[in-house]
């Protein structure tokens, strides 16, 4: 039943503000519709959590501790961006920068984008899960675009081949890894259902799962924004409005790092060698390391803050590809709070940009003064995502930190140095936006306080205390991925 | 030791000697037809040869013994290469000492010695057409040989004999590597016998002309020779086509009986033969020189494929 | 129908494919190319019919006709009128010229076949050895989305792709669970229009549909 409400209400809500989505009360609409899916995700979750893993649909839905989570993230996630957007966007629409058919679009996309990453997670069948990626790729490109200016039209077209060409070769994977299947498991529907895939994982044949995993994680790696295939990720999340550039780079990018993770297991499951882990371990430092060095380049605010999300997605990588517990719990905890603490970043960087109607970091200056939320929140967040104590940033990547010097000592200098240019650089070019006098062309403005503050608590409150509950769904999610 | 395949052998070199003019005249009516003007008539070509054999040689100063000796050099290849593709039966005494290989280089020798005649007065026009013909044969070669590559590895052997006989015990008609190999056949024969769209035989523009142009000095006997040698060699690589891919009704051998039908089917598919060139003829206009690369890398590619399908799909 | 002849004309077919995609990347015009597309759509689709007749499987029945109609009908008529209201300049520049581009493409040919051994090893369908065209189908329409510059030729590259994928499934498989298969249509349908949608896009902000001219986003800018 949950369930049900889980996936029906943003599909509902996405086809009626397809119609009312221009009027004043739309962005309200989409603030209930996805504080609807948010309850019913706790619902959902806390049924997990008395029952344990669960299967629904008649198997085409599979429910356990790892993906619940996530769910109620992205559920969440979209609730505060959805108080976000409903601010930001009457502004946008009072500059004249989105028409009416924009806003249509805008709120409609949103939620089936919802839609699209909840499919993502709860189904169980590997097929549907590509077709679920695929639809929240296409409901977000033509928001990339929805500025109309030429680079806008750039990145979404970059967006839309390069992840198309990613996702292609995620489905030729998707083909090789039935073809395994279907030895084992016959034909038909259930050859492709995780829940079954995972318990003859041992008799899958190696050779063609380990052919597999190399397309998917090309595949899926693409639209997590792993390095070398990561080009379109910068330009996709400065572009589109930041409400999206919130959820592509808080919750899509994690959506994808579930569905690398699931078929991992697939694959380890088959060859019993660290062959999955080692590849994503690569992939996740290159990212890393490349990402870092770039952040010192950038002169968008935005374009820099997406490169902090590829170098953070680079560390769940190397974390789930190192394996064992604690890396694995790192890497969980850091899907979470690094999930909160950038949309949190968004959120602000988002208003400072409307405050001076430019995204350039040379024009941004003295938020703390002119807007004490945006400047404290935006000091706030990149003192989270750097990892300073006592964010539950720190806490996650301590913890990544600690089973690199225990499992894989040799690459604990590189993940270092990773760490340090990405500290050195944010703070470097957020000191001069925060700080100092009030220029001025800049506006005032009503900010939407609630998403940002709750935001940064919840970062707070995880690094300083664990709650049990969280604790024991990490533990349990941890084992499930063994 | 019989005496048959010897008179066979002797009959295949008469039939290429008399019908490969008769060829060359039938696609010229079947062109003047399509394009609604009369023809000059089906044996046009003899009465050409015979002219030109009545006729005085005009020789250069400055030419040497390689601008006297190339026309019989040409001719005496092409009518060597009618003694190995097996025209009329498989059962040929020459085709145990040359293969397929020998074939195309038969006709490289040929080609040589004509690019050095052209060169060899020292005409602007004959060294323009070597260097262009040279161009073409550079990338037409490879072409070639790969797609008889691609036939005789599903014949196993590169006798061109064994390979009409493998082809006509039954294998299916269906293997995508025969099929290729015969696109590409049909491009490099375009190719290399000169026609449209590489090259006009009816032009003597300086823009356009490719062979014209190396025997442009040519006269009397000489060019006889060498016009009765481009007929032939139009009729030896119809006819290689035609053994290599649709070879039924070529004499297996030891049958005696079946060189009449042979002889009938022959001509009936070099009919057909003809009627597809000039359709290609006809419905084609010519490509421009730089072009050509493309259209001869298709042709390898074609081949390439062929052989490659052979190992993937077969 | 013997299995042995059936065999053999899918993989005539299965040529075909391969034919039709190297024709695609070496052809200059925008109509030749949309034909070419629709014939390999076409080959596609018989060859799906003939593997649900060989194999017994009825579902592949309904992908045959949802190939035939979205790729031989439908995506052509839509790239049709684009091209047409666009008025599409007919040629297209290359990155490469044409000859290297052919080359490369046999090289990519040659790789799938090394890389799909281990499948062919175990398979046990009449169709396995199909599984390197459709591999090699897939990196030629990727290679054609890399050496092009026009937006119309990448997208078709792009769809090439997905019909190579689509033989991937057919020939290794006999063909994915009907849902799968039939969320698979919906997305490539979308995709349809969300690009028909963005050449329009493209064409009124940049005045022309050369990608070249996409180039503003650079590093450090």
């Amino acid at each position: 039943m949950a369930l049900l409400i889980l996936l029906g209400v943003p599909l509902f809500a996405a086809a009626v503000l397809a119609f009312v989505g221009d009027r004043k009360v739309a962005p309200e609409i989409n603030i209930l519709g996805s504080a609807a899916t948010f309850i019913a995700g706790i619902w959902l979750a806390f049924e997990v959590y008395v029952r344990g893993p669960m299967l629904s649909g008649g198997k085409s839905f599979f429910v356990d501790e790892f993906n619940v989570y996530l769910a109620v993230l992205t559920s969440f996630v979209s609730m505060t961006t959805a108080v976000f957007s409903r601010r930001y966007m009457r502004r946008e629409r009072e500059h004249g920068r989105v028409g009416h058919v924009g806003m249509r679009f805008y709120h409609a996309m949103f939620q089936l984008f919802i839609f699209a990453m909840l499919l993502c997670l709860l189904t169980n069948n590997v097929g549907i899960l590509w077709i679920a990626m695929e639809l929240a790729t296409l409901s977000t490109v033509l928001l990339v675009s929805l500025y109309r200016t030429p680079t806008a039209i750039e990145a979404a077209w970059k967006y839309f081949i390069l992840c198309g060409v990613g996702i292609a070769q995620a489905l030729f994977g998707t083909v090789l890894l039935y073809f395994a299947a279907e030895k084992v498991l016959g034909e038909g529907g259930d050859a492709l259902l995780w829940t079954n895939l995972s318990r003859v994982s041992g008799s899958l044949e190696p050779t063609v799962l380990s052919l597999a995993f190399v397309f998917l994680m090309v595949g899926y790696g693409t639209k997590v924004g792993l390095v070398p295939l990561h080009n379109w990720l910068p330009d996709a999340h400065s572009e589109g409005p930041t409400p999206i550039s919130a959820v592509l780079s808080g919750l899509l990018l994690n959506i994808a790092l579930y569905a690398l993770v699931r078929c991992k297991a697939l694959v380890d499951g088959s060859t019993h060698t660290h062959h999955a882990g080692d590849i994503m371990m690569g992939f996740g430092l290159l990212s890393i390391i490349v990402a870092a060095f770039s952040l010192l380049r950038q002169k968008d605010v935005k374009r820099m803050f997406s490169y902090s999300s590829i170098e953070h997605m680079g560390i769940a990588t190397f974390a789930f590809g190192l394996g064992g517990p604690i890396a694995t719990y790192g890497a969980l905890l850091h899907m979470l709070v690094h999930s909160l603490a950038k949309s949190s970043i968004f959120f602000t960087v988002g208003h400072a940009s409307q405050m001076h109607w430019s995204q350039e970091m040379d024009r941004i200056k003295g938020l703390i003064k002119g807007n004490p939320l945006v400047g404290w929140g935006l000091m706030f967040g990149v003192m989270a995502i750097v990892g300073m104590p006592p964010f539950g940033v720190f806490t996650s990547e301590f913890l990544i930190l600690t089973a690199t010097i225990k499992d894989a000592p040799l690459w604990t200098p590189l993940l270092l140095l990773g760490l340090g240019v990405a500290f050195a650089a944010l703070f470097r070019k957020v000191q001069p936006m925060v700080s100092g006098d009030v220029p001025s062309y800049q506006k005032p403005m009503k900010v939407a306080h609630l998403p940002v503050m709750l935001h940064m608590a919840l970062v707070l409150v995880i690094g300083i205390y664990m709650p049990d509950f969280l604790n024991q769904w990490f533990h349990k999610a941890v084992a499930l991925l063994r | 030791m019989t005496i048959a395949p010897f008179i066979i052998e002797v009959l295949q070199f008469v039939i290429l000697l008399c019908v490969a003019p008769l060829f060359a005249g039938w696609a010229k009516m079947l062109k003047c037809w399509s394009q609604g003007r009369t023809s000059p008539g089906l044996f046009q070509p003899y009465r050409d040869i015979v002219k030109l054999f009545s006729k005085d040689v005009a020789l250069a100063e400055n030419a040497s013994w390689i601008f006297r000796f190339t026309p019989y050099l040409v001719f005496g290849s092409a009518v060597l290469v009618g003694g190995i593709i097996p025209i009329l039966s498989t059962d040929l005494p020459l085709a145990a000492t040359a293969d397929v290989i020998v074939l195309v280089a038969l006709f490289a020798i040929a080609r040589f010695f004509t690019a050095l005649a052209g060169m060899d007065i020292g005409t602007a026009f004959g060294g323009m057409g070597s260097s262009r013909e040279m161009m073409i044969s550079s990338l037409a070669e490879p072409a070639m040989l790969m797609a008889i590559f691609t036939i005789s590895l599903a014949a196993k052997s590169t006798s061109l004999s064994q390979m009409v006989q493998v082809i006509y015990s039954g294998q299916s008609l269906f293997r995508p590597s025969i099929a290729f190999a015969l696109l590409a056949f049909i491009l490099i024969t375009l190719a290399e016998t000169g026609r449209i769209p590489v090259d006009n035989p009816a032009t003597h523009l300086e823009l356009t002309m490719i062979h014209e142009a190396m025997i442009l000095e040519y006269s009397g006997r000489h060019l006889a020779l060498m016009e009765w040698a481009g007929m032939m060699k139009l009729f030896l690589f119809v006819s290689l086509g035609i053994a290599a891919f649709f070879p039924w009704g070529i004499a297996p051998a030891g049958d005696l009986a079946a060189i009449p039908v042979a002889f009938i089917f022959l001509l009936l598919k070099l009919c057909i033969a003809g009627i597809f060139l000039v359709l290609i003829e006809t419905g084609l206009a010519k490509m421009r020189l730089f072009r050509l690369t493309e259209f001869l890398g298709a042709a390898f590619l074609l081949a390439t494929l062929g052989m490659l399908s052979h190992f993937i799909l077969e | 129908m013997n299995l042995h002849l059936a065999a053999q004309i899918i993989s005539f077919l299965a040529a075909l494919v391969l034919l039709t995609a190297f024709g695609m990347l070496v052809q200059r015009r925008m109509y030749g190319l949309i034909h070419l597309f629709a014939w390999q759509g076409l080959f596609l689709s018989i060859s799906t019919a003939l593997v649900g007749f060989v194999a017994g499987k009825h579902h592949l029945y309904i992908s045959s006709l949802l190939t035939l109609t979205l790729k031989v009908a439908l995506l052509p008529y839509i790239l049709h009128i684009l091209v047409q209201r666009l008025r599409i300049h007919k040629e297209i520049e290359t990155v490469v010229n044409v000859p290297t581009t052919m080359l490369i493409g046999i090289a990519l040919v040659i790789f799938s076949y090394h890389l799909t051994a281990p499948v062919r090893e175990i398979s046990t369908l009449v169709t396995r050895s199909i599984l390197a065209v459709a591999l090699a189908s897939v990196m030629i329409g990727l290679l054609m989305m890399i050496t092009r510059k026009h937006a119309v030729t990448q997208i078709i590259g792009f769809l090439a792709m997905e019909n190579g994928l689509f033989f991937a499934a057919t020939s290794a498989t006999y063909g994915m669970p009907l849902v799968v298969e039939l969320g698979v249509a919906l997305d490539v349908l979308i995709a349809a229009f969300i690009f028909g949608i963005f050449f329009f896009h493209i064409h009124t902000t940049f005045d022309s549909l050369d990608v070249e001219q996409m180039a503003r986003l650079k590093e450090g800018d």
